[in-house]
C-alpha cells in the first residue's frame, strides 16, 4: 500500500477524533457553566418557595408545579392513546388505506413544528373546545406534540415481543385481545414506560406550544382546577430573561431555574435511555 | 368458543377508533390553520402577503409582507445546516467505523439525551453568553443576531442528525467493508466509496429531518436571533423568522384579527414547509428500501 493513501487514512482518522473532542468540549463547556452559575442560587427555599416581589426574588415552586401538572395532563391524555395506537398498528393492521393514512398521520405529527402545535391548541382547545387558556389546553396540546413519540417507542416495544409467545397463546385457545392482554402488553410494558419517560422529558422542556395555551406569566399560587393557567419553568425562563421587570437582577433565578430544568429533563431522558439499553440486554440474554 | 369470538370483536374497534384519533388530530391541525388563515387573504393578495418586504402588523394601516420572516427563517436554517451537517456526519462516521466499542457505547447514549435538551436553555445561552461576547470582540451593538441563532441551533440539531445517520451507516452490512477491505482499501476509502454510498438515502433522510426541525425551531430564535423583520444582509444582522414573530405576537394579538389571521398564514406556511420535507424525507426512505432489497 502506498505511504500516500496510508497518510491519508492516518489524517482521515484523526480528524473524526478531533470532530468528537471538539463536540464533546463544547457540551462540557456548556454545561459546565450552566452548571456553575445555577449551582448558588439552588437552595430548599429556591425550590420550594413561591417568587416574589414581580418575580424578582423568592423561588421557583409555582412553575416547578406547573410544569409537573402539566406533564400529568400530557401524560393522560397521551400515553394511553399512543400505546392503543401502537397496538393497533403492531397487532391488527393490515396493509389497507386506514393503516397508511394513520402512519402517515404520526409521521406527519411528528414534523409539526412545536409554535403551530400552539395554534393548533389555541384554535382548538383553548377557543373551539371553550377551555379557555388553561392547564387543560396547554397540557393537552403538549400531549398532542408527544404522541409520536409514545407510539414510535411502544411500536419498537411491542414488535420486539417474540411470535413465539403470540403462537404459544393462540395455541392455549386464547382469544386475540386475551393475546394482546394477557401477553403481549405486559411483556412489552417496561420498554413501553421507557418511551414515556422519555416522552415526559421532551414534554417537560417545551415552550411554545405553551405561551398561548395556558402559561401564566405570573400567577399567585399552584392551579387547583383544570381550567387554572398554571406557570412553567421553560416558559418562567423565558419571561425572566426577556420580558422581566429586572432583567439583569434576576440573573441568578434564571439561572438556576435553567438548573432545574436541565435536572429534570435530562434526568428523565437519561432514565428512559439508559432503563432501556438495560432491557433490550436482558431481552437479547433470554434469546 | 363463539361468544369469545364476538366479544373479541370489541377491543379491535375500540383500540381501531382510539388509534384514528392520531390521524383526526393530524386532519384538525391542517384544518384550522387553513381555515383561520384564509381570511386574511380578503384584504392582502397572495404575493403582497408573500413577497411583501414590510411586516408592520400593527401600524395603521398594517402592512402584512412575509418577506422578511420568511427569508429569515430560511437563513437560519440555511446557516445552521451548513455548520452542523457536516460535524453530524463526521460525527456519524466516526462512531460507526472509528470509534471503540466501549466509548461508544457512552457516547451513543449521550448524544440521544442530548437530543432532547430544552431549546429554551440554549436560546437563554444566546443571550447571556453568546451576544455579549460578540458585542465585545465584534463592532457591533446588540450581539442577538442571525450568527448567533444560527451556531445554537447548528448546535441543536447535531444530535439529532448524528443519531439518524449513525443508525442508517450501521445498517450498511458487514459484507460491504469486508469486501472494500479485501481489495485493499484503506478505512477512509472504505468509507467514502463504499458505506456512504450504501448508506445515502438514510443520510439525506437524516440531514432533511435535521433541516425540518431547525426550520419549526422557536425558542432560538425567538431569544437569540434579535427580531427585527429585516431581510439580512450580514450574518450580524438581526432576524425575526416565522416562528419566533408567531410566538411574540399571538399573545398580544385581538381575537380574529387581521394580525391573528396573518399569524396563521404564518403557521400554514411553516407546517407545509415541514410537511414538505418529511414527505421528501419518506419518498427517499421508500424509494432507499426498494433499492437495497
Amino acid at each position: 500500500m502506498s505511504t500516500g493513501r496510508m497518510a491519508k487514512d492516518r489524517a482521515a482518522t484523526i480528524l473524526l477524533w478531533s470532530v468528537m473532542i471538539l463536540v464533546c468540549a463544547i457540551l462540557a463547556l456548556i454545561l459546565a457553566f450552566l452548571v456553575s452559575k445555577g449551582w448558588s442560587a439552588i437552595s430548599w427555599e429556591f425550590l420550594t418557595k413561591k417568587p416574589r416581589s414581580m418575580m424578582t426574588a423568592g423561588g421557583i415552586s409555582t412553575p416547578i408545579v406547573g410544569t409537573l401538572q402539566l406533564v400529568l395532563v400530557a401524560m393522560a391524555f397521551s400515553f394511553p392513546v399512543g400505546v392503543f395506537t401502537a397496538v393497533y398498528l403492531v397487532e391488527y393492521a393490515r396493509d389497507d388505506w386506514f393503516t397508511r393514512m394513520l402512519r402517515l398521520a404520526v409521521r406527519s405529527l411528528a414534523g409539526v413544528p412545536s409554535v403551530v402545535f400552539g395554534l393548533f391548541g389555541l384554535a382548538f382547545f383553548v377557543i373551539l373546545m371553550n377551555f379557555g387558556s388553561s392547564l387543560l389546553s396547554a397540557g393537552l396540546t403538549l400531549g398532542c406534540l408527544a404522541l409520536p413519540v409514545i407510539v414510535g417507542a411502544s411500536e419498537s416495544a411491542l414488535l420486539a415481543v417474540p411470535r413465539d409467545y403470540r403462537d404459544a397463546s393462540y395455541a392455549l385457545g386464547a382469544t386475540q385481545w386475551q393475546t394482546i392482554r394477557k401477553v403481549v402488553l405486559p411483556t412489552a410494558f417496561p420498554s413501553i414506560i421507557t418511551g414515556a419517560i422519555l416522552s415526559v422529558g421532551r414534554v417537560a422542556g417545551e415552550t411554545a406550544p405553551i405561551i398561548f395555551t395556558g402559561a401564566a406569566f405570573y400567577a399567585p399560587r399552584f392551579a387547583k382546577s383544570l381550567f387554572d393557567q398554571v406557570m412553567a419553568l421553560p416558559y418562567h425562563i423565558l419571561i425572566l430573561a426577556t420580558a422581566g421587570t429586572n432583567i439583569e437582577k434576576t440573573r441568578p433565578i434564571q439561572y438556576g431555574t435553567v438548573l432545574v430544568l436541565l435536572f429534570f429533563v435530562l434526568g428523565m431522558t437519561m432514565t428512559g435511555v439508559l432503563w432501556r439499553a438495560r432491557l433490550r440486554i436482558r431481552q437479547r440474554a433470554q434469546r | 368458543m363463539t361468544t369469545s369470538l364476538k366479544e373479541d370483536r370489541i377491543p379491535r374497534l375500540v383500540i381501531m377508533a382510539v388509534a384514528s384519533l392520531g390521524v383526526a388530530i393530524m386532519l384538525f391541525i391542517l384544518y384550522s390553520l387553513v381555515r383561520d388563515s384564509i381570511p386574511i387573504l380578503a384584504h392582502v393578495t397572495l404575493s403582497d402577503l408573500l413577497l411583501g418586504i414590510h411586516w408592520y402588523p400593527t401600524y395603521d394601516p398594517p402592512e402584512f409582507g412575509m418577506l422578511p420572516l420568511l427569508v429569515g427563517s430560511l437563513s437560519v436554517t440555511f446557516a445552521a445546516s451548513l455548520l452542523s451537517l457536516p460535524v453530524s456526519l463526521a460525527l456519524a462516521v466516526f462512531l460507526s467505523e472509528v470509534c471503540p466499542a466501549t466509548l461508544r457505547e457512552i457516547l451513543k447514549p449521550v448524544i440521544e439525551i442530548l437530543g432532547f435538551f430544552p431549546s429554551v436553555v440554549l436560546g437563554f445561552i444566546g443571550m447571556v453568553v453568546i451576544a455579549p461576547w460578540m458585542v465585545t470582540n465584534f463592532d457591533i451593538i446588540t450581539g442577538l443576531n442571525l450568527l448567533n441563532a444560527s451556531v445554537l441551533m447548528g448546535i441543536m440539531i447535531i444530535p439529532i442528525v448524528t443519531s439518524l445517520a449513525e443508525d442508517s451507516l450501521n445498517s450498511v452490512p458487514r459484507d460491504i467493508r469486508d469486501a472494500s477491505f479485501a481489495l485493499g482499501a484503506t478505512r477512509i476509502e472504505t468509507v467514502l466509496r463504499s458505506v456512504i454510498p450504501a448508506a445515502l438515502p438514510g443520510l439525506m433522510t437524516a440531514a432533511l429531518l435535521g433541516v425540518m426541525r431547525a426550520i419549526g425551531e422557536t425558542m432560538v430564535v425567538l431569544m437569540a436571533a434579535g427580531g427585527a423583520a429585516i431581510i439580512p444582509r450580514s450574518l450580524m444582522d438581526p432576524v425575526r423568522p416565522l416562528t419566533s414573530a408567531i410566538a411574540a405576537e399571538m399573545g398580544e394579538t385581538p381575537f380574529r384579527s387581521d394580525h391573528y389571521y396573518a399569524l396563521f398564514f404564518a403557521g400554514l406556511l411553516l407546517l407545509l414547509l415541514t410537511l414538505a420535507l418529511n414527505m421528501t424525507a419518506l419518498w427517499i426512505e421508500s424509494r432507499g428500501k426498494r433499492w437495497r432489497s
